[in-house]
């Protein structure tokens, strides 16, 4: 009797442990505390409601997905030490960093152990290392930000333009993609203000900008810095048109500036306004699900965690290298592959093609003013 | 010269908030022998209180602020003293100050672990109106902050020095001894040194964070730079603590638009480092004795 209860307890083991390993894990690693907090927790609840949804409609392949977080605290060091212990403990696809900072130090080790990679992050430089393991959920800097310089140029008609950015891999990312993008339509950029990440005081450089001559100023900021100088600029009466690109006309940035972020122009590469049903069904659920605004993060951690569904099944196996050489030159189409949202194209470096919006907010919200090609 | 006046005088609205966490530094170093390494985290803490009486409870503004203000002199100031100061101190001042870090941890982490590690939006208590100072746009928030800031501390000084309790409380600070033998409850005194600093952190809390956001990691900053000040100034002395705030809020001001915004924090440390060397009291300290 005891050896037919042992034997059963461990044939029910064993298949336990048979159906736990079936799962296949899939790791976030994102900025869930620190300075980047309020990208990463967004884009990790943006995955988390996507993974849900996917494993309720039967997983990936018939397996459920062991959706497993670590938290970078935003620091790179931190961050690399996190992609490590995933891929130690055998994720399958790696969602994240969204802090480019970060993304350049752990993309080398998820490379090194050929694992898969969907980050956030719009550095130009994280395609531009000939990484076969990394993709983008967002174009970088430097496809977003020519979409823009026709707008300063022809729309608000500035020539002399201030650039406030923040002095990190992300920053320096996108201040240099407009100093391209500016000498090739003739934009003067008459200041030019590097700031520090977390960092909480703008009194000084919204004084600096209100005096440099410029007609407009051109911000590229994480989330909160973008919302402490949007709420110094209103403070000082700043009075020149902001523009940026996607993340400071971000809902988190609205939420957290109020009524400081009126009237600020911006790039968008995806937004919860878009002229996209799907879009605004997924931001309206998540909106129900966490009591938040969705915004570009909780987009891009969503339509990742699809785009593994997507390209794992087309690869028909959990083969890391398949699934990399099949995103390759890939382009998904959002009547097919619903959660994927909009059409999408990668090339072979892993940078992102997609549709893009000119956004501005007005009464708190971002309002669609133009709806601009894939480039 | 408009450039120069604008940042000048944002430099003193943040050096005057922190001036008002410097103060509290100097308080209970005088009172009780207290380095409070959670001084940082005490000026974070309140703007949480505010907003969970304002989004969680529903409450208006000025009655969330005057609680706030309530549960810190309560919580940063009593509790504080009865539960981290009275049993430490028993066992000198380096025991004490690492409990001050050890609490200054546990309200960090408690914030982001209960509230959100995310920052959050703070109301801003003035109207965003500017003013033309010659030439140069000057916010209604940052002469507010100045304002509200040095009246308290004036207040602070006058009471410590008009009324009978103040002097009990000098005289706690000067001789606790001597002080007892003349009658005065030294308990009591040391007790509104710890509630006055409550008070303080409060005020600052609520006129810092709508800049800065409400975030668990404020009070490594402020923390630091009040600390900074404090012993710029003169550690033993209140008005020390006054200058040093307001010297480090201009410095750090026209060091990030002068000088470098990256090289920025590290301006008022190589003042911290010159000030040691050159003027070990601070520029208004004195060396031979404490003072409130």
């Amino acid at each position: 009797m005891i050896r037919k209860a042992t034997l059963l307890t461990a044939s029910a083991l064993s298949l336990m442990a048979g159906l736990a390993s079936a799962d296949v894990r899939i790791a976030s690693v994102a900025e869930l505390s620190g300075a980047g907090a309020a990208a990463g927790a967004v884009w990790h609840d943006g995955i988390k409601m996507a993974v849900e949804e996917i494993n309720a409609a039967g997983g990936i392949l018939g397996e459920q997905i062991d959706l497993v977080e670590y938290d970078s605290q935003t620091d790179p060091q931190n961050s690399r030490a996190m992609v490590q212990k995933a891929i130690d403990e055998e994720a399958f696809v790696l969602m994240g960093t969204v802090y480019s900072s970060s993304t350049v130090v752990n993309m080398l080790v998820a490379m090194q152990n050929g694992v898969p990679q969907i980050t956030g992050s719009e550095s130009p430089t994280i395609t531009a290392k000939g990484n076969p393991y990394i993709f983008r959920t967002a174009f970088g800097a430097q496809k977003g930000l020519p979409k823009l310089g026709s707008y300063i140029k022809d729309d608000l008609g500035a020539s002399k333009v201030a650039v406030i950015w923040a002095n990190t891999e992300f920053g320096k990312g996108g201040h240099d993609a407009f100093e391209n993008v500016a000498a090739s339509n003739g934009i003067e950029i008459v200041s030019d203000i590097p700031t520090e990440q977390a960092q909480v005081d703008f009194a000084a450089d919204v004084a600096k900008l209100k005096s440099s001559g410029a007609e407009a100023v051109f911000a590229y900021m994480t989330e909160e810095e973008s919302a402490r100088f949007l709420i110094e600029a209103e403070k000082q009466g700043l009075g020149l048109p902001i523009v940026g690109d996607t993340v400071i006309a971000s809902q988190k940035v609205i939420d957290l500036a109020g009524s400081a972020a009126n009237g600020v122009s911006s790039h968008v590469g995806l937004t919860a306004e878009a002229p996209i049903p799907a879009i605004r069904e997924m931001a309206a659920k998540f909106e129900a699900k966490y009591g938040y605004g969705a915004d570009h993060n909780a987009i891009k951690g969503y339509l990742g965690a699809y785009t593994v569904k997507y390209v794992t099944e087309a690869v028909g196996s959990f083969d890391r290298q398949a699934f990399a050489d099949k995103m390759h030159g890939l382009c998904l189409d959002a009547a097919t592959h619903p959660g994927i949202l909009m059409d999408a194209c990668w090339d072979d470096t892993g940078e992102l093609s997609r549709e893009s919006f000119l956004v501005q907010v007005v009464d708190g919200k971002q309002q669609i003013t133009k709806t601009l090609p894939a480039n | 010269m408009a450039e120069f006046i604008q940042i000048l005088i944002s430099g003193l609205s943040a050096g005057s908030i922190y001036a008002l966490a410097a103060v509290g530094f100097t308080l209970l170093w005088q009172a009780s022998q207290t380095i409070n390494f959670a001084q940082g985290e005490f000026v974070m803490l309140p703007a949480f209180f505010v907003l969970a009486l304002t989004v969680k409870l529903g409450l208006p503004l000025p009655l969330a602020i005057i609680l706030a203000i309530f549960l810190s002199v309560l919580l940063l100031g009593a509790v504080f003293k009865k539960l981290v100061v009275e049993p430490m101190i028993q066992h000198g001042t380096l025991p004490l100050v690492i409990a001050t870090i050890a609490l200054g941890l546990l309200l960090k982490e408690g914030v982001k672990e209960f509230y959100s590690p995310l920052g959050q939006p703070f109301p801003s208590l003035f109207p965003q109106d500017v003013l033309s100072v010659f030439g140069a746009a000057v916010s209604i928030p940052d002469i507010a902050n100045f304002v509200i800031a040095m009246g308290t501390i004036i207040g602070l000084q006058l009471f410590l020095a008009r009324t009978r309790t103040g002097r009990c409380m000098q005289a706690t600070a000067q001789n606790p001894d001597v002080a007892q033998i003349l009658g005065v409850d030294i308990k009591k005194m040391v007790l509104y040194t710890f509630l006055i600093n409550g008070a303080l952190a409060a005020i600052a809390s609520v006129l810092i964070t709508p800049i800065y956001l409400a975030k668990f990691s404020n009070g490594e900053v402020l923390g630091l730079v009040a600390f900074i000040a404090a012993i710029v100034g003169g550690f033993n002395q209140i008005r020390g603590a006054l200058v040093g705030g307001l010297l480090i809020g201009v410095i750090d001001n026209l060091s990030a638009g002068y000088v470098s915004a990256e090289y920025r924090q590290a301006v008022p440390m190589l003042l911290l480092i010159f000030v040691i060397l050159v003027r070990p009291q601070g520029l208004l300290g004195t060396s031979e004795g404490r003072a409130v």
